[in-house]
């Protein structure tokens, strides 16, 4: 059984780096959020989706004219993704504008229904423009970067196969890479930053610091929704095929990897967003063989659900969260 | 009209020959335009009035048990579309007990349930599971499957398990609240959907994603249950009892602790108040309302698979109580009906109404954008809309106000007539 679970280790860790790092960037978004206003941008997972659909639809348009073929493929992801970003940015501005500010007094619930009514209208908007332009909802984008290459672990120890990736789960791992270390410098280092964290603190302080505490929660937006954004596009390009509901359930788990790094902080973000992604590519692999073939993949949403719910109860801060009491 | 509204405030009798004759009208429309769905929903809209007359609650009740078990049926039972009638009153019926059930949850307790479908899955999986052969695969004794004279018990088993899984899903949850609940409340919802999906193996107890057919009609001295019209009267006895139960829960001490506990935690606890008796209790009374109609759900439709009990379906139920008012009986009464009606009845209709349409060449219509299709769209747009402008809903909840010197008297009488009926504010702030 050992043996076995050793023998497919290398890929498991490669498959789960690769989705770690698509929930890693997603969790920053609701951390970023979550730390600024203390509410779960339910919406963020649709941003992440129609990020993907805008850039599939980029992509596709630019096949169409023959720009694909002209430059570089790697340019022309760059400039998708740059596009993408500044999109799915302003529309995390005007989703916050629309339906969270004027609520920003309510009881926390109704924030909540309002979140979720926004993930539902993104949803179907999305559906209904996708299936009126291509007749069919589930799209597929143009292949690139499917070069496969191989990591010889089989040359460490026999015990290890050989690891293979496309060349497309390099490149995500490279710009999620620089994504993150750009907003961990731009958060701690920048003044736009330090504005990012004093709101996140507190929000009536703040404001007495002539910070504009509005234009801050807007940039956090923007910033957390263009991440989602870039994300959807790089997802598209690894996994290849995209539909209007994946962003709900992959934000549902990238949410679990915020609580697991414990929300509000961007760097426990990025850890738990790892560590959920390896651990789940690693349940879909073994559990099947560590079960003796009672439980099989289909339960590898079952294990993330149940990570997220033991935390809650165990740890709520999360696994690098400090532990806040609460104000009567 | 306002002067017409005016007059016929305080006047009684003009009330009840007003209703009467509206209830006249809408039924001989019924009667004889058999196929309209107008007149249909027009004489469910005479309810609605009734709510708002100021006829004695006793009467109000009479009135409204006359319409829902002599009128409707027997006026809509002429014609081709009787079953399909039929078909969507008890449904709404269904709809109505759930959101009722959640509207304990989320209006009175306060506590976000965003899966709230799994323990209508549950009520329908345990009825499913032993009116079909499937309890054979498990169970070491008895025959299967039962027969339908079981759905009766059942409906209490259903009742009863389901209560349990609220329960079980509580303690866990009792110790994260607010958002964290809605997400842990959503994954459980996810989880039951997924163990249903897949529990075919290593024993076949749900028969995964292929489902249960041909599940057992309900059968009573020898007589079956098969058409909408007969699960019509199973629903409205069921949804009576619900109803009945809700009513004395809300304005009991039980109620009025739930109202604590969602106005705020801490405060409720230092009131004397049990936090976690009061949280379970909501959850246990909100499910098993749930589980009774799930039993309902899979002997009405003889089939039940995990696609019925999506997470579309528990933010439907969410928009039923959001959009008749949380915490609001006769508001999420009427939110039930209204989405149900609106997703059954009204986005069919105007779907197939623009497919005849591009059908004729009038307009061309891209099939994209069928309304019937839209259902998500329409609920998103709902929530945000009432988030926003109306988070107390289409009719606001109500509290009653007692007067402080009348009760120190303690006289039942003089109780009685000082009683008077101010918003709830816990949505309003």
């Amino acid at each position: 059984m050992l043996a076995e679970i050793l023998q497919s280790l290398p890929q498991v860790l490669v498959d789960g780096i690769a989705l770690g790092a698509i929930y890693a960037v997603i969790a920053l978004g609701y951390t970023m959020v979550y730390g600024i206003l203390e509410l779960i941008n339910f919406a963020h997972g649709e941003i992440f989706m129609t990020g993907a659909f805008i850039g599939v639809a980029m992509l596709i348009l630019m096949t169409g004219m023959g720009w694909l073929a002209a430059m570089p493929a790697i340019l022309a992801l760059i400039l998708v993704l740059v596009v993408t970003s500044i999109l799915t940015g302003f529309m995390g501005v005007g989703i916050e504008r629309m339906a969270y500010r004027p609520l920003r007094n309510s009881p926390k619930l109704i924030t909540l229904i309002s979140a979720i009514g926004v993930s539902f209208l993104l949803q179907d908007l999305v559906r209904f423009i996708t299936e009126y332009k291509r007749g069919n909802y589930i799209l597929t984008g143009p292949s690139m970067f499917n070069e496969k290459f191989s990591i010889k672990f089989s040359s460490i120890s026999s015990s290890f196969s050989d690891a293979f990736f496309k060349t497309s789960t390099l490149i995500l791992i490279i710009a999620v890479v620089i994504m993150m270390i750009g907003l961990d410098f731009f958060v701690n280092k920048t003044k736009w930053g330090m504005a990012m964290r004093a709101v996140a603190q507190d929000r009536e302080t703040a404001s007495l610091m002539s910070i504009n505490v509005n234009k801050v929660i807007s940039l956090t937006f923007f910033i957390g929704s263009a991440l989602g954004g870039a994300t959807g596009v790089l997802f598209a390009v690894q996994y290849g095929t995209i539909d209007p509901y994946i962003g709900f359930i992959l934000g549902l788990k990238a949410f679990t990897a915020a609580v697991l790094g414990g929300i509000g902080n961007i760097r426990g973000a990025m850890a738990g967003g790892l560590m959920l992604g390896i651990l789940e590519m690693f349940a879909a692999a073994n559990l099947q063989i560590l079960t003796g073939g009672i439980f099989g993949a289909e339960y590898k949403d079952v294990f993330a659900f149940a990570i997220l719910i033991i935390v809650l109860i165990f740890k709520p801060e999360g696994l690098f969260g400090k532990a806040v009491t609460e104000k009567v | 009209m306002q002067k017409l509204t005016s007059k016929l405030k305080g006047n009684k009798l003009a009330q009840i020959i007003l209703l009467v004759l509206y209830v006249l009208v809408t039924s001989l429309s019924l009667y004889l335009a058999q196929a309209s769905v107008t007149a249909f929903l027009l004489l469910l809209f005479s309810l609605l009035i009734l709510y708002y007359t100021e006829l004695p609650d006793r009467l109000k009740w009479l009135i409204a048990g006359i319409v829902l078990i002599g009128v409707i049926p027997f006026v809509s039972s002429t014609g081709p579309g009787y079953q399909s009638y039929m078909e969507v009153a008890t449904v709404v019926g269904i709809y109505v007990a759930m959101a009722l059930g959640l509207n304990i949850v989320v209006g009175l307790a306060g506590l976000l349930d965003l899966g709230f479908v799994a323990f209508f899955a549950i009520g329908a999986y345990t009825y499913g599971i032993f009116a079909t052969g499937q309890a054979a695969n498990f169970m070491p004794f008895g025959t299967f499957p039962l027969s339908g004279e079981s759905f009766w018990i059942f409906i209490l088993i259903g009742c009863f398990v389901a209560a349990l899984f609220g329960v079980l899903l509580g303690i866990p949850v009792l110790r994260v609240k607010g958002d964290y609940l809605a997400i842990v409340t959503l994954g459980f919802g996810e989880i039951i959907r997924i163990v249903f999906n897949n529990l075919d193996k290593p024993v076949n107890i749900t028969n995964g994603a292929m489902g249960l057919a041909s599940v057992k009609p309900p059968e009573i001295f020898g007589y079956q249950f098969v058409y909408p019209n007969q699960f019509y009267y199973i629903v409205l006895a069921i949804l009576f009892f619900v109803i009945l139960a809700v009513r004395r829960f809300e304005f009991s001490k039980i109620g009025r602790s739930w109202k604590a506990v969602r106005e705020n935690e801490i405060a409720a606890q230092s009131v004397g108040i049990h936090l976690v008796r009061t949280k379970l209790l909501a959850f246990a009374i909100g499910a098993s309302f749930s589980g009774m109609m799930g039993v309902v759900f899979a002997a009405k439709q003889t089939f039940v698979d995990p696609t019925s009990f999506t997470l579309l379906e528990s933010i439907t139920i969410l928009v039923m109580v959001i959009l008749g008012g949380m915490g609001s009986v006769p508001g999420v009464i009427l939110g039930a009906a209204v989405i149900t009606i609106l997703n059954l009845q009204v986005l069919t209709e105007v779907t197939n109404y623009l497919n005849q349409l591009s059908l004729d060449g009038v307009i061309s219509f891209p099939e994209a954008l069928a309304p019937a299709k839209m259902q998500r769209f329409i609920f998103g747009a709902i929530l945000i809309i009432f988030a926003i402008y109306r988070p107390q809903g289409l009719i606001p909840a109500k509290n009653p106000v007692f007067d402080e010197e009348s009760l120190k008297e303690g006289s039942k009488k003089h109780r009685k007539e000082k009683i008077t009926v101010e918003p709830d504010k816990g949505f309003q702030a």
